[in-house]
């Protein structure tokens, strides 16, 4: 025995420092991603044959309920564009980060059965929930281009493109990245205070009424203005609606601001996440 | 090399709080935070128990393992055994990452890849080839190297013609053969295995063992095996720990250890006659004792032997006297009954009355015994029920099959066999 050779690839501790945020091992396991985001798509397919159908339904009878309750009864402001349109870029926007959102946010709950089998990465679980649900997304996105395209074709309206359209991959981006951080907060936060998991349910909701899904920052008292300027969705939704509609209440530094804020949360959540990830077998 | 320490386990401790875990916890920790706080001990963090659960500790937190102390070199399969709740499976989580350990080290170099379940992540609705690829990549396999052994562990698996059926839709053994596949054919530098041969027919079995031990010798690669089955264990193990407790008990040769853990098991099991006498109503026959001359660590293997040994005074003269014995399995089943020879009692006699339980006869099993006093060959005049008990285990041999599961039956009979 070579009793001296200290050179371990692999060593265990009880604790570890917090800025070790294992990026190298999530890239190692880059295929997993990859085969988690498919069978998530997969799965979902296989089970029903409506099953994707309900990616239409539901944002259907959502928007045709806000265009009449907010629109119709309340008078609520659409920035002049055609209440279907306004409310389904909100709606497809807002879904996407909700459904990461609440996905993520149950993260080591729901993954309990294989985290207590087998190590990986745990941020796996979440990174590929943001990323499968772009899939639903997608769909749902096609229904809204295709309501634009109806709109602009045959309707006389002001829709029109502008250079914002551009800025649509990094508001993907920007959205997946701030359900990701909430959501993996949330999640280390509720593996050891179960009764937070009451919370995130009216807390969604209620985070969709301080964001601008069914009205638009203009229509926003001016006294009110500063909450929903700080809420780094608002930038991510106006752009998205400016740059397809052609309105909308948003200039680059609203978003430099949402994007560096997106960052220090997602930080904040690896970081987190990490601290729960070692140990949260133990009270789950 | 060859020889290399793999693995070094130092100090490695865990503590489990028990109980209703996340009532209160809140409380506790911000209680505990405000004592750190103002510079006091966390009153939270107080000593655990050693882990026995069959006495109640007055504290909530338990040392599942406490200060274990191991290395593994490079090539061995190290067997790990142990009753339940001894700490196997804590060991083996925080080997595999699952959790982390409340102080103490691992190291270890190259990658571990465990089976602490097989077919962890496999999706029902996958087919057996699209859980393959997930199975691989839980386990840290990159998909090229997944799609370049695809066809060897459907082969070793034997499910070709069901690999693009979704695994739903299997038998439990042929899920349990994909998923030992694929991880026998992960190449990790340490493989750990735990109870895998619970499932699985006999030619599944063979061939799990022929991978482990090419996996080990030829490769010389490295196995944790965890298993309750010592026959698997003794063939396959050059060295093994005895957990007990939550601390190795033993830490050496496979077959030493494996008699230590069967003698402990077993004690406390094979009650021998405690001397207060139960004939207290026959003032003739006196039972001064009943027992069974159990071998030194007090178990009985198959291949044994059982004397057993019954002494009686007389105070009465008796024509012909003889002692009749039933032996009884666990689940009421009356296997045989045994006398011995009749003989004439003088009064003041005291006699030795010895049965032998042939070897190779009772299977691994629980017995009990009953005996009759029997005077003039018909006249039961006293019948003492379950006097003695005793267990009988698996012996481990060495034999050429390969087969690692139960004998089954009620006996173990050696039968003679010929092959034309």
């Amino acid at each position: 025995m070579t009793s001296e050779q200290e050179n371990w690839s692999l060593v265990i501790e009880p604790r570890e420092k917090w800025w070790n945020l294992h990026l190298r091992e999530l890239w190692n396991y880059r295929d997993l991603i990859l085969i988690f985001v498919r069978r998530d798509i997969v799965a979902v397919y296989k089970q029903t044959i409506l099953g994707p159908l309900w990616f239409f339904l539901a944002p259907i009878f959502t928007v045709v309920a806000y265009n009449f309750v907010f629109g119709s009864i309340a008078g609520m402001s659409t920035d002049g564009i055609p209440g279907p349109i306004f409310y389904l870029s909100g709606t497809t926007l807002w879904n996407y980060f909700s459904t990461c959102f609440t996905t993520t946010s149950n993260t080591f709950t729901s993954n309990a059965a294989i985290f207590g089998k087998v190590y990986f990465p745990r941020l796996i679980a979440p990174i590929s929930t943001v990323l499968s649900t772009l899939f639903k997304f997608g769909v749902q996105l096609l229904m809204f281009f295709s309501l634009l395209g109806y709109y602009m074709l045959f309707e006389d309206t002001s829709i029109h493109l502008t250079y914002w359209v551009f800025a649509f991959p990094l508001l993907i981006i920007m959205m997946g990245g701030l359900a990701l951080g909430v959501g993996i907060i949330l999640s280390a936060m509720t593996t050891k205070y179960r009764d937070l998991q009451n919370f995130i349910g009216f807390g969604v909701t209620l985070l969709m009424y301080v964001s601008p899904v069914i009205y638009p920052v203009s229509a926003v008292p001016e006294g009110y203005k500063w909450f929903i300027k700080y809420n780094p969705i608002s930038p991510i939704i106006e752009a998205f609606r400016l740059g397809f509609t052609g309105v909308g209440t948003v200039n680059a530094i609203d978003l430099v601001y949402s994007g560096v804020l997106i960052a220090a949360i997602l930080l904040v959540g690896v970081i987190m996440f990490h601290k729960v990830e070692r140990t949260f077998m133990d009270t789950v | 090399m060859k020889g290399d320490r793999i693995i070094a386990v130092e100090n490695l401790s865990k503590q489990y709080r028990l109980g209703m875990v996340g009532s209160g916890t809140l409380r506790e920790d911000i209680a505990g935070a405000w004592y750190r706080l103002r510079g006091k001990e966390d009153p939270y963090l107080k000593l655990g128990e050693v882990n026995d659960r069959s006495t109640k500790g007055s504290s909530d937190y338990v040392w599942a393992i406490k200060d274990v102390n191991f290395d593994v070199k490079q090539g061995e399969v190290l067997g790990i055994i142990g009753k339940n709740g001894a700490g196997k499976s804590t060991l083996l989580k925080l080997l595999s990452r699952v959790t982390a350990p409340t102080t103490g080290t691992i190291k270890a170099n190259g990658r571990i890849a465990s089976l602490l379940e097989v077919g962890t992540g496999f999706h029902p609705e996958l087919t057996g080839k699209e859980n393959v690829y997930l199975n691989g990549a839980i386990m840290g396999m990159r998909k090229s190297e997944i799609t370049r052994k695809m066809d060897e562990i459907v082969d070793f698996a034997g499910v070709e013609r069901y690999i693009d059926t979704p695994v739903k839709r299997y038998s439990s053994g042929m899920y349990v053969r994909l998923a030992f596949a694929v991880a026998a054919h992960l190449e990790p530098e340490i493989l750990i295995v735990d109870e895998v041969l619970a499932v699985g027919d006999a030619e599944f079995q063979k061939k799990a063992i022929g991978k482990m031990e090419d996996v080990s010798s030829g490769q010389g690669r490295t196995v944790l095996f965890v298993s309750h089955n010592m026959k698997a264990v003794s063939s396959m193990c050059t060295r093994t720990l005895l957990m007990q407790n939550g601390t190795v008990a033993f830490n050496g040769n496979t077959n030493e250890a494996i008699d230590r853990y069967l003698g402990n098991e077993a004690n406390g099991d094979d009650v021998l006659f405690n001397g207060e006498n139960p004939v207290e109503n026959n003032s003739s026959i006196v039972l001064n004792y009943a027992k069974i001359l159990a071998p030194e660590n007090g178990v009985f293997k198959t291949t044994d032997q059982i004397p057993i040994e019954v002494s009686l005074s007389f105070t009465e003269s008796i024509n012909a006297f003889h002692l009749n014995m039933h032996v009884w399995t666990t689940s009421e089943v009356r296997l045989f009954e045994a006398s011995t020879d009749a003989v004439e009692i003088i009064k003041g006699d005291r006699k030795t009355f010895k049965f032998f339980i042939p070897k190779r006869l009772l299977n691994a099993n629980q017995y009990t015994c009953n005996f009759n006093f029997v005077i003039n060959r018909s006249k039961v005049i006293y019948s003492a029920g379950k006097l003695l008990k005793f267990s009988v285990i698996e012996a481990v041999e060495e034999n050429n099959l390969l087969w690692y599961g139960k004998t089954y039956g009620l006996l173990s009979v050696k039968i003679r066999s010929e092959v034309d």
